[in-house]
């Protein structure tokens, strides 16, 4: 798929995503929204994964720790036919596989996250499992910037580092906002770049919505010895003009109203596209 | 002058176990650490994961025999624990060793979602569990250990009595295909004497009796067999069960002693609430058993300061203190 095809599938599957979380009731449409692109490539280029190899040893690992945005990872793992869409209809409702984060009871999904500062140091385990298997797959784990301010994700850079782990990726959804507000305000993570360098990581930033830079970084040749880090650039609520950049929508359904509103402004990108 | 070294247990109780023939086994650490070597020399695919732990986990001949299968994490427990999953979730058969105090304490967050809801066939091992520090006081005890973990959904949790269970139980743990967690101090254990072979879930059977029943685990389970010896002698004879699986719980035993004995008497390194006592107590409750009965574990208040030996004989975990108690609840019954 070409760049562009990509950039209007994710259209499509922006469309989707509001429609999962308003048909569960619940959901992190803001989040969701800003790394859908990342997940996008992820799944559709990047990852040595699909319905029929996801049970293969060899297999990519993805581990969502920001785990809350679990309704972007339905939406494209379902697009990707990991399991039907009309699955998609049972999300958060009473006695569903589809949790309001991720688990193992949905095919293509790795961990059961959403305590946040999870993931990475799994992904540590399973790059080294990986390492000690001399396996050629590639782990990535998907981390909000909020989630930063969690100890333990520095706890698994320094062994990251410590033991080379030139197999595992950290995407970094640097959309700069949480719930409470601006991350640097709650929790200012800056220097952000030279904190991962400074822990002995390659570091790699990119715009979080450009397909282009998403791919090279994801799939150019890792430092040798050296875990990497891409900081990919997002911006939360992204290709819904009022969620856009708005800390409200960390969580929330849209109203119908809402709804109509962003199904409108999407189409219109759908059309000219 | 330094104060003379506390011992585990008195003259008499020393003479009792001559007189039974109970040998002097090894610290359970100790047989942990080979068994575990044993099976990894066999299986490429068995890791250890240490937190600056290997010393005190006796696992520095592992790390010297298999480096490729030990992995340090540094003085990181959480990152341990979610590290041990990942590697389980690879196929590796994982066991995270770190003091039971700070394993389950400070990772208990990536034990509940890391290990036990992914359902990641991982072991956890706490080492000098219990009061097993002694005198450096509470935040090296772990006495909330089987209470927090017995409230998770999906963890097997072990505390063995002698080297056998020890052996035994991480063998078991070594193609369990679920979570499980195994906790042992570092003193050295008597050989326990048991009718059948260690089964999983399935209390052993120390002694036979039919009127006080000591449901004891772990390193008490031979104050219970002393105290039991020592009632002989005065026409009381007791039941001693090694409660070795603290979950799943044998509520058959448990049942079974209740119908066969007079009294009860739960023993424990552990808090009085939440561990084996109060599981043993919602059993009997549920089947409608009233019997006399009485937990005995650590107090509810700061642990007072002492070697495990103090410890033990200030709350009343010795040959001495639960004879003691046992007469007290006899007379109830
Ligand atoms: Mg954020």
């Amino acid at each position: 798929m070409t760049d562009r095809e990509l950039e209007i599938k994710a259209i499509g599957l922006r469309k989707r995503l509001l429609g999962v979380i308003v048909g569960a009731g619940a959901g992190h449409t803001g989040g969701g929204l800003s790394c859908l692109d990342i997940l996008n490539v992820l799944y559709n280029r990047v990852l040595k994964v699909s319905p029929e190899t996801f049970t293969d040893l060899h297999r990519d690992r993805y581990v969502q720790s920001k785990g809350h945005c679990v309704e972007a990872l339905y939406t494209v793992l379902s697009d990707r036919g990991f399991f039907p869409p009309s699955d998609l209809e049972t999300v958060c409702h009473y006695q569903s596989h589809y949790v309001g984060h991720p688990t193992r009871h949905i095919p293509g999904i790795e961990m059961n996250t959403g305590a946040l500062g999870h993931g990475l140091p799994i992904c540590i385990g399973m790059a080294l499992a990986g390492k000690m298997d001399r396996a050629p797959y590639r782990v990535f784990t998907l981390l909000g910037d909020g989630e930063l301010a969690e100890g333990s994700n520095w706890e698994a850079a320094l062994a990251g580092a410590h033991y080379q782990l030139d197999n595992l990726v950290a995407i970094l959804d640097h959309n700069r906002l949480q719930i409470t507000g601006p991350t640097k305000e709650v929790m200012s993570t800056a220097p952000l770049a030279e904190k991962w360098q400074a822990f002995g990581w390659d570091v790699r930033e990119v715009d979080g919505h450009d397909y282009t830079e998403l791919t090279e970084a994801l799939t150019n040749a890792p430092a040798a010895g050296k875990p990497l880090v891409v900081i990919a650039n997002t911006v939360k609520g992204k290709g819904v003009s009022f969620m856009e950049n708005v800390p409200k929508w960390h969580h929330g359904v849209p109203s119908s109203e809402e709804y109509e509103q962003a199904l409108a402004e999407l189409n219109q990108l759908e059309g000219a596209a | 002058m330094s104060a003379p070294a506390p011992t585990m247990f008195t003259p008499e109780a020393k003479a009792l176990m001559e007189s039974l023939g109970l040998t002097q086994g090894r610290p359970n650490l100790e047989v942990f650490s080979e068994t575990l070597l044993e099976l990894a020399q066999d299986d490429p695919n068995v890791v250890v994961v240490t937190s600056d732990s290997r010393g005190s986990g006796k696992l520095v001949p592992f790390g010297n025999a298999l480096p490729q299968q030990i992995v340090e994490v540094g003085i990181a427990e959480q990152n341990l624990v979610g590290i041990t999953a990942g590697l389980a979730a690879c196929g590796k058969k994982a066991f995270g060793v770190s003091p039971g105090c700070f394993l389950t304490a400070r990772s208990l967050e990536q034990i509940k979602n890391d290990v036990c809801y992914s359902d990641v066939p991982a072991t956890l091992i706490g080492i000098s569990s219990g009061v097993s520090y002694g005198a450096l006081g509470s935040t090296h005890h772990s006495l909330h250990d089987l209470a927090v973990l017995r409230a998770l959904n999906n963890i097997t949790i072990i505390v063995p009595a002698d080297n056998t269970e020890t052996r035994e139980a991480i063998r078991v743990a070594s193609t369990a295909p679920s979570p499980m967690f195994v906790r042992f101090g570092k003193a050295a254990m008597v050989d326990l004497p048991r009718e059948k072979s260690f089964e999983l879930g399935k209390a052993s059977v120390i002694r036979e009796g039919t009127d006080v029943a000591f449901l004891a685990t772990g390193e008490t389970v031979i104050h219970a067999l002393l105290a039991a010896a020592q009632l002989e002698g005065e026409g009381i004879f007791s039941r001693v069960l090694s409660m070795h699986t603290i979950k799943p719980l044998d509520a058959e035993a448990i049942l079974r002693a209740a119908r066969d004995c007079r009294a009860i008497v739960t023993v424990e390194e552990h808090l009085v609430h939440g561990g084996l006592g109060e599981a043993c107590a919602s059993v009997l409750m549920h089947a409608g058993m009233a019997k006399p009965f009485r937990i005995v574990g650590i107090a509810d208040e700061e642990t007072v300061t002492g070697a495990q030996a103090d410890i033990f004989r200030h709350y009343g975990i010795s040959m001495e203190g639960l004879t003691e108690t046992a007469r007290a609840l006899l007379v109830q019954a």
